[in-house]
């Protein structure tokens, strides 16, 4: 079970879209999985033969679990010993057992002095059958407070969702548990026997709630964020895209969106720092630009897939690749890549937003960039003030890798690519 | 085409790009961008759709002619009637 992010413990099966004996490239897309961003498909990322599938559809598994056995083409089958028995092969589980059997947590200081430890990143979850199956309770990281806490409101800590470091459950988890409990009592469900909303497959609202709080916080914890500010004549590019729209059928036409990431992703080629990942100790930045696009979901909440190598795809593919990554989100599967590789995002509130959006950045990467609602404001060029089509770009960077002179260089070069738009 | 055949195809492209749409709580007047939630890709994929069905055009000048159920209604009887 891979980690489809920082956040994520454990994940549903839902398909398997191989079978044993089955050649595989590196890329396919080989299962569906649920999470907290909804379906996503999984791809492979190793050339091989399907040598067993050890999941099965509707099972829970925690973050790190085998789903499948993979061997090399021409390989033999050396049997390695099944991987799988009891445990891991068996039926849908009671969250308490999908949570490993790994250690009780030794936080012998209360919940604050958790929260200010160093952040290291939470040691791989691992999946074996060797280890006893943990006495009900003991099993889940949990810090004291929490314990305490949950044993006085006659939870299960297993079952709960931990946010602390490591996916420990902290003192917050537990009440945010009670009171959700208390709410659901508070509130019958709806008398109204309607069928589940037709929607984007397997999402939880609440699940992908939790998953962004629990970014968001740590993005806000742990970056030291810089913002910056600047307003982008945009008319030359409005005019253009007018005209160039005026040729094309509708599933050909351009979206002012697709010009702006285009002109960021160009961008970055100045300020290349801004594009990359900070994960554990060290930035590493990064040659492709896989460049995440903000997409809010009607029903709330948002989800920021990538358009991966960004960087080689000019505007029309740009558009293409939006078109694709919009529709997929909210209707569709979106592959695991997309979900879990973004360099750097684009957050663009397009025509029904206010004028700025100053944003979070979205961990591990260090930059976020945003742009309001373009709109016609007053604009002084040689002295008079005309009319003019304009939208005021942001950037939300990390001070620990790029300082706010670079990030300046960074928003004109995007205003500069913006007054030649035939040339994005 | 009646418009009533023309609000049925309509109602099905706009809930083909905006699945979470109930067809059945939707008023014909609701602005599909301010009330409904539709972004400028969903609209374009909206636009994008009933083009496909009918074989219109429906440039980019014609856009405010489709902010309501109602209006789209009208504009498409009328495109089509041309």
């Amino acid at each position: 079970m891979p980690s489809l992010g920082a956040d994520m413990e454990e994940g549903k099966l839902t398909e398997w879209l191989v079978k044993p004996g089955d050649r595989l490239a590196r890329g396919d897309i080989v299962a569906v999985v649920e999470t907290q961003k909804g379906a996503i498909e999984i791809e492979i990322f190793e050339a091989g033969e399907v040598a067993q599938l050890i999941a099965a559809p509707g099972q829970t598994l925690p973050v790190g679990a085998p789903l499948a056995r993979i061997r090399k083409l021409g390989e033999e089958d050396a049997e390695v010993p099944e991987p799988t028995p009891a445990k891991a092969i068996k039926t849908p589980e009671p969250a308490s057992a999908s949570i490993p059997p790994e250690p009780v947590a030794p936080r012998p200081a209360a919940e604050p002095a958790a929260e200010l430890a160093p952040k290291k990143p939470a040691p791989p979850v691992r999946w074996t059958v060797d280890h006893a199956e943990p006495a009900p309770g003991q099993g889940a990281l949990a810090s004291p407070a929490a314990k305490a806490r949950a044993a006085e409101a006659l939870l299960e800590l297993a079952a709960l969702t931990g946010s602390g470091p490591g996916g420990a459950v902290l003192l917050s988890d537990v009440e945010a548990h009670v009171k959700a409990a208390l709410a659901a009592q508070a509130a019958p469900p709806e008398p109204t026997e309607k069928p589940a909303a037709k929607g984007k497959p397997g999402l939880n609202m609440a699940e992908m709630r939790r998953a962004i709080a629990a970014a968001m916080s740590r993005s806000k914890r742990e970056i030291p964020h810089y913002y910056l500010s600047h307003r982008i004549d945009l008319q030359t590019a409005q005019d253009w895209l007018t005209i160039t729209n005026v040729e094309r059928s509708p599933d050909k036409r351009l979206l002012m969106g697709a010009l702006l990431i285009r002109a960021t992703v160009r961008a970055l080629a100045k300020v290349p720092e801004l594009n990359g990942r900070f994960e554990g100790e060290d930035y590493a930045p990064s040659e492709d630009i896989h460049c995440g696009i903000a997409v809010a979901m009607r029903g709330g909440g948002l989800i920021a897939p990538a358009i991966m190598e960004a960087q080689d795809k000019g505007l029309d593919p740009t558009m293409d690749a939006i078109r694709d990554l919009v529709a997929r989100t909210r209707t569709g599967r979106l592959r695991n890549s997309e979900v879990t590789r973004g360099t750097i995002t684009i957050s663009s509130l397009g025509e029904s937003g206010v004028d700025a959006l100053f944003g979070v950045i979205y961990p591990p990467q260090v930059a976020l960039v945003g742009f309001g609602r373009p709109r016609v404001d007053a604009i002084v060029r040689a002295g008079a003030v005309g009319a003019r089509v304009c939208v005021t770009v942001t950037l939300a960077a990390d001070h620990r890798v790029s300082d706010g002179r670079r990030g300046a260089v960074f928003l004109a070069e995007i205003d500069l690519l913006l007054q030649e738009p035939e040339r994005l | 085409m009646n418009p009533h055949e023309i609000r049925a195809a309509f109602i099905e492209d706009l809930t083909s790009v905006a699945p979470d749409i109930d067809p059945d709580t939707l008023e014909d007047d609701e602005h599909l961008q301010d009330d409904l939630g539709l972004d400028s890709m969903d609209f374009l994929n909206l636009v994008s759709a009933l083009h496909k069905r009918f074989g219109l055009p429906i440039p980019e000048s014609d856009y405010p002619e489709l902010a309501t159920p109602a209006k789209a209604v009208c504009y498409l009887g009328r495109a089509l009637a041309r």
